[in-house]
C-alpha cells in the first residue's frame, strides 16, 4: 500500500489544459494542416503524380489538396520543386462538412441551425459508442488515449460506452471494409435516435489508402451520414480532442 | 532437407534455383523438417503458370530460411493433421485458390476474402460453420464482432458448461482490406502507406520487412546510420507497446494505479517516435534506402532523457503489480500453455517466450544493426498470463538499454541510399522483422518485369490467434479479457 502511494506521489499530476489553457504539445516535426503558397506553382504536377491517394488537384494552377484523403505523407511536399506546398504545425483539422476538408477551403463548415441543437442536445454529456470498420488500429489507439489520465476525455462530458443502446452516436474508424458494413449498419439501427456519427482518421473520411479497394466502401458516409469529420493518418489525439469539444459549442469556432 | 535452397533473412534468389518439388517430396521436405526442428514459417501459393505453393521453414540453429516448391492445383492431401502450424496457412489456400486440402480437420474461410484473381465474392462474413458440443446444460457465448471497448472487430464464439469454456472459436475477416492483392504489380507509390497500415501499431516492423524486401531486390546497401534509426524506431514501438498491454493487463484485473501511469507513459514514448518523425506511430520514418529523418545531437539528448524518464516510471508502475497479491492471483496459472503446445501450434514472439521457447528474430536470425548489438532473449517458463506480462516488462528494460546504447554511439554518415532502379526479375526474397508482438514475415516474388507478383505477409497474430483460443480451454469465461489482453494481437494484421 505504502508502494501505491509512494508510486501515485512520483507519478504526479499529469492532465493537459487543453482546451481551457495552452494548446497541446506537438512534435517539433509535427505534420499539420497542409498549406498551399499563392504563387510559385508552376503546374508541373510532381505534387499530384506522386499522391498514394490522389488527394491533390492542379486547379489554376495551384495545387488543392483534400485532407479528407490526404495520409500527410508529406511525399508532394517533398516533390514540389518550388516548395509551394508545406505542412504546417496547425492540429485543427476537424470540419463538419467535408467540402470545408479542401485547401484552399472551398466551402462552409457548420450549418448553423444544426449546429445549434448538437450544443444542446450533447453539449454537455455525450456517450458514444466506437466501431472500427477496418481501422489499422491507429486511430482506435489515438482515440483510446484521450481515455488516459494525460487527455481525460471525461472532464469534457464524453465518454465511451460498451453498447450502442447506450450511445448517443458512433465514433467510426477504417475505410469500412464489405465484412463490416453490416455489423456498422445494425450498431447504428441499435443507437436511440437523435444520434450523430463521427469519422475518424483518413480512411473514415473518404476510404484514404483503400479507397479503390472492392473490399471496402468509399469511407463512413457512403454507409451512414457524417456529423463531424475528423482526417488524419492517425490524428493527433489533440485533432480528435479539437474536434470533439468544438463540435460540441465546447471551443468557440475559430 | 537436403534439396531445400537456404537463405539468410533477408536474403534473394532467383527462382529458377527454388527446388520446385513432386508435391509428395514437398510434403515430405516440410514434414521431416519439423521433425527436424523447423519452424513453419509460412506456406502461401503464388501465380506462376497455375499456383506454385511455396514452404518456408526457419532454422534456428543455423540462422537461416529453407525454402522448397511444389505445384498444386484441384485437391491435395492436407499436411495439417502431421503438420498442425499449418493448418491456417491451409485454410488460407483453399480460400484465396480455391484448392482444397483433403482431411483438413477443420476446413473454413479464414477471412472471407473473394479468390485470387476474382472481384464477386459469395461468402458473407461471420456465415460459417462452428464447433459446437451438444447437451442440455450446454450453452453457447457469442461476442463481435463490434466489441464493449475501443478495439478492432472479431467474433468470439465459446462453447461452454456453467462457468467453463470447454472450447473458444476465433473467427476474423471483418478487417479484411485486400492489401496482398492491392500489392501486386507493385512496388507503386501506394505500397510503403498498405506496410505502414497493414497492423497500425506495427508501422515500423511492418514497415521496415518490406523495405528489406525492396532493398534485396534493387541491391541497395542501407547505411549504418539509417539502420540504427531503425533500431531505434523499431524498439521504441515495441517499449511503447509493452508498457501499454501491462497497462490494460492491470486494468482488466481492476488494479488502476497501474493501468492510469501505464497508460500515460505509452504515450509519452510515442512522443519520442514522434520527435524522430513527427508521427507517434512512426509513420513517414522508414522508406526503401534508409529512412527520412536525421537526428541532431538536441534531438538526440532529448529521447535519450525523454526515454530514461518514461522507463524509469514504467518500471515503477509495472513494479507495483508485483507487489499486488490481488494482482499476482489473478495472473498466475491463467490461460497457461504448455512449451508443447506452443511448438506444436507454431507460436511465436512475446507469448513463446512465455512459455519458454527461446525465439527472437533478433536474436535468432540477426540482420542490419542486429548483427552488431545484441538483445538478449527474455523467457519464462509458466506459459500463462503472468508470463506474458512478465516478459514484456523485461523486454522493455532490455529494448530502452539497446536504444539508451544507440544513441551514446550512432553511426555517423547518410541516412538515405538511392534505391533507384528496377526490381531484379523472377526472384524469391523472404524477410524476417522481431515486431513487438512477434515475428513478421514478408516474402515477395517478382515477375519477368521486376513487379510483384506475390507478396505473402504473415503478421505473427496469425500464427498466434490460434494458442489464444487454446488457453482458453477449461478456463472461466470470465478470464477472456484478461486472456485476450494477455496475447493482445491484431486483427488488421490478421485480415490483411
Amino acid at each position: 500500500m505504502i508502494d501505491i502511494l509512494r508510486a501515485r506521489f512520483h507519478q504526479g499530476y499529469r492532465t493537459i489544459r487543453f482546451p481551457k489553457g495552452a494548446d497541446p504539445e506537438r512534435p517539433e516535426r509535427f505534420v499539420g494542416r497542409p498549406e498551399i503558397a499563392q504563387e510559385g506553382c508552376t503546374g508541373c504536377g510532381s505534387c499530384v503524380q506522386v499522391c498514394p491517394t490522389d488527394a491533390l488537384h492542379l486547379r489554376e494552377k495551384a495545387p488543392s489538396i483534400d485532407m479528407g484523403l490526404c495520409t500527410f505523407c508529406t511525399v508532394c511536399a517533398a516533390a514540389c520543386p518550388q516548395g509551394v506546398i508545406r505542412f504546417g504545425r496547425e492540429f485543427r483539422l476537424a470540419a463538419q462538412g467535408r467540402q470545408a476538408l479542401l485547401v484552399p477551403s472551398q466551402g462552409e463548415d457548420a450549418d448553423p441551425l444544426r449546429e445549434e441543437s448538437i450544443h444542446s442536445l450533447f453539449g454537455r454529456s455525450l456517450k458514444l459508442r466506437q466501431v472500427s470498420a477496418g481501422g489499422c488500429g491507429s486511430c482506435e489507439a489515438d482515440t483510446n488515449v484521450l481515455n488516459t489520465v494525460g487527455w481525460d476525455l471525461g472532464r469534457l462530458g464524453i465518454q465511451f460506452v460498451a453498447s450502442p443502446r447506450h450511445a448517443d452516436g458512433l465514433l467510426v474508424t477504417g475505410p469500412v471494409t464489405k465484412n463490416m458494413e453490416s455489423a456498422l449498419r445494425k450498431t447504428y439501427d441499435a443507437t436511440p435516435s437523435p444520434k450523430i456519427v463521427i469519422a475518424v482518421g483518413t480512411c473514415a473520411v473518404s476510404g484514404g489508402l483503400f479507397r479503390t479497394h472492392t473490399e471496402t466502401v468509399m469511407g463512413v458516409d457512403t454507409v451512414l451520414p457524417v456529423d463531424l469529420y475528423i482526417p488524419g493518418c492517425p490524428p493527433h489525439p489533440a485533432t480528435i480532442l479539437e474536434g470533439l469539444a468544438r463540435f460540441l459549442g465546447r471551443i468557440p469556432a475559430k | 532437407m537436403t534439396e531445400a535452397l537456404f537463405l539468410p533473412n533477408g536474403g534473394r534468389a532467383p527462382l529458377s534455383s527454388v527446388p520446385f518439388l513432386s508435391f509428395q517430396g514437398f510434403r515430405k521436405a516440410i514434414v521431416e523438417g519439423v521433425d527436424a526442428g523447423g519452424r513453419l514459417v509460412a506456406l502461401f501459393g503464388s501465380q506462376e503458370e497455375g499456383v506454385r505453393l511455396y514452404g518456408v521453414l526457419a532454422w534456428k540453429d543455423r540462422a537461416l530460411l529453407s525454402v522448397v516448391s511444389t505445384r498444386i492445383e484441384g485437391r491435395y492431401p492436407s499436411l495439417t493433421p502431421t503438420v498442425p502450424q499449418a493448418h491456417l496457412f491451409e485454410r488460407e489456400i483453399a480460400e484465396l485458390w480455391e484448392i482444397e486440402p483433403t482431411d483438413h480437420p477443420w476446413l473454413k474461410p479464414v477471412r472471407f476474402a473473394s479468390p485470387c484473381g476474382k472481384v464477386e465474392n459469395s461468402k458473407r462474413c461471420g456465415e460459417a460453420d462452428f464447433f459446437s458440443i451438444a447437451g442440455e446444460e450446454i450453452h453457447e457465448v457469442a461476442v463481435g464482432p463490434v466489441h464493449a471497448g475501443i478495439i478492432e472487430p472479431g467474433h468470439f464464439r465459446f462453447q461452454c458448461h456453467g462457468e467453463t469454456v470447454h472450447h473458444l472459436e476465433i473467427l476474423l475477416g471483418y478487417q479484411h482490406r485486400g492489401i496482398e492483392k492491392a500489392l501486386l504489380g507493385g512496388p507503386d507509390k501506394r505500397s510503403l502507406g498498405y506496410m505502414e497500415t497493414l497492423a497500425g501499431d506495427t508501422t515500423i516492423g511492418h514497415g521496415s520487412a518490406y523495405c528489406r524486401i525492396y532493398e534485396a531486390l534493387t541491391d541497395t546497401p542501407v547505411p549504418a546510420r539509417a539502420q540504427a534509426l531503425r533500431g531505434i524506431a523499431l524498439e521504441l514501438e515495441r517499449i511503447a507497446n509493452h508498457i501499454g498491454d501491462l497497462g490494460a493487463l492491470a486494468g482488466d484485473v481492476g488494479f488502476l494505479p497501474t493501468m492510469s501511469y501505464c497508460g500515460r507513459i505509452r504515450g509519452d514514448v510515442l512522443n519520442l517516435t514522434g520527435q524522430i518523425c513527427g508521427s507517434r506511430f512512426g509513420r513517414r520514418l522508414l522508406i526503401p534506402g534508409g529512412v527520412r529523418y536525421d537526428l541532431d545531437e538536441e534531438q538526440v539528448e532529448k529521447i535519450r532523457k525523454g526515454l530514461k524518464r518514461a522507463v524509469q516510471e514504467a518500471e515503477e508502475a509495472v513494479g507495483l503489480l508485483w507487489k499486488s497479491s490481488s494482482v499476482l492471483a489473478r495472473f498466475e496459472g491463467t490461460g497457461a500453455l504448455s512449451r508443447e503446445v506452443a511448438e506444436e501450434i507454431g507460436l511465436v514472439g512475446v507469448a513463446a517466450r512465455a512459455c519458454g521457447i527461446e525465439t527472437d528474430v533478433r536474436s535468432d536470425f540477426p540482420y542490419d544493426i542486429y548483427q552488431f548489438f545484441n538483445i538478449p532473449t527474455v523467457t519464462w517458463h509458466t506459459g500463462d498470463v503472468f508470463a506474458r506480462a512478465f516478459v514484456r516488462s523485461q523486454e522493455i528494460r532490455r529494448s530502452a538499454e539497446f536504444v539508451l546504447g544507440l544513441l551514446e554511439s550512432l553511426p555517423t554518415g547518410e541516412i538515405l541510399a538511392p534505391a533507384g532502379g528496377s526490381l531484379q526479375e523472377r526472384q524469391l526474397v523472404l524477410s524476417l522483422v522481431e515486431g513487438w508482438r512477434g515475428e513478421i514475415f514478408h516474402g515477395a516474388v517478382t515477375d519477368r518485369n521486376g513487379r510483384f507478383s506475390c507478396y505473402k505477409v504473415v503478421d505473427p497474430s496469425f500464427h498466434n490467434w490460434f494458442g489464444l483460443a487454446l488457453a482458453l480451454r477449461n478456463r472461466q469465461i470470465s478470464d477472456f479479457p484478461l486472456c485476450n489482453k494477455s496475447f493482445n494481437l491484431s486483427y488488421c494484421g490478421h485480415d490483411l
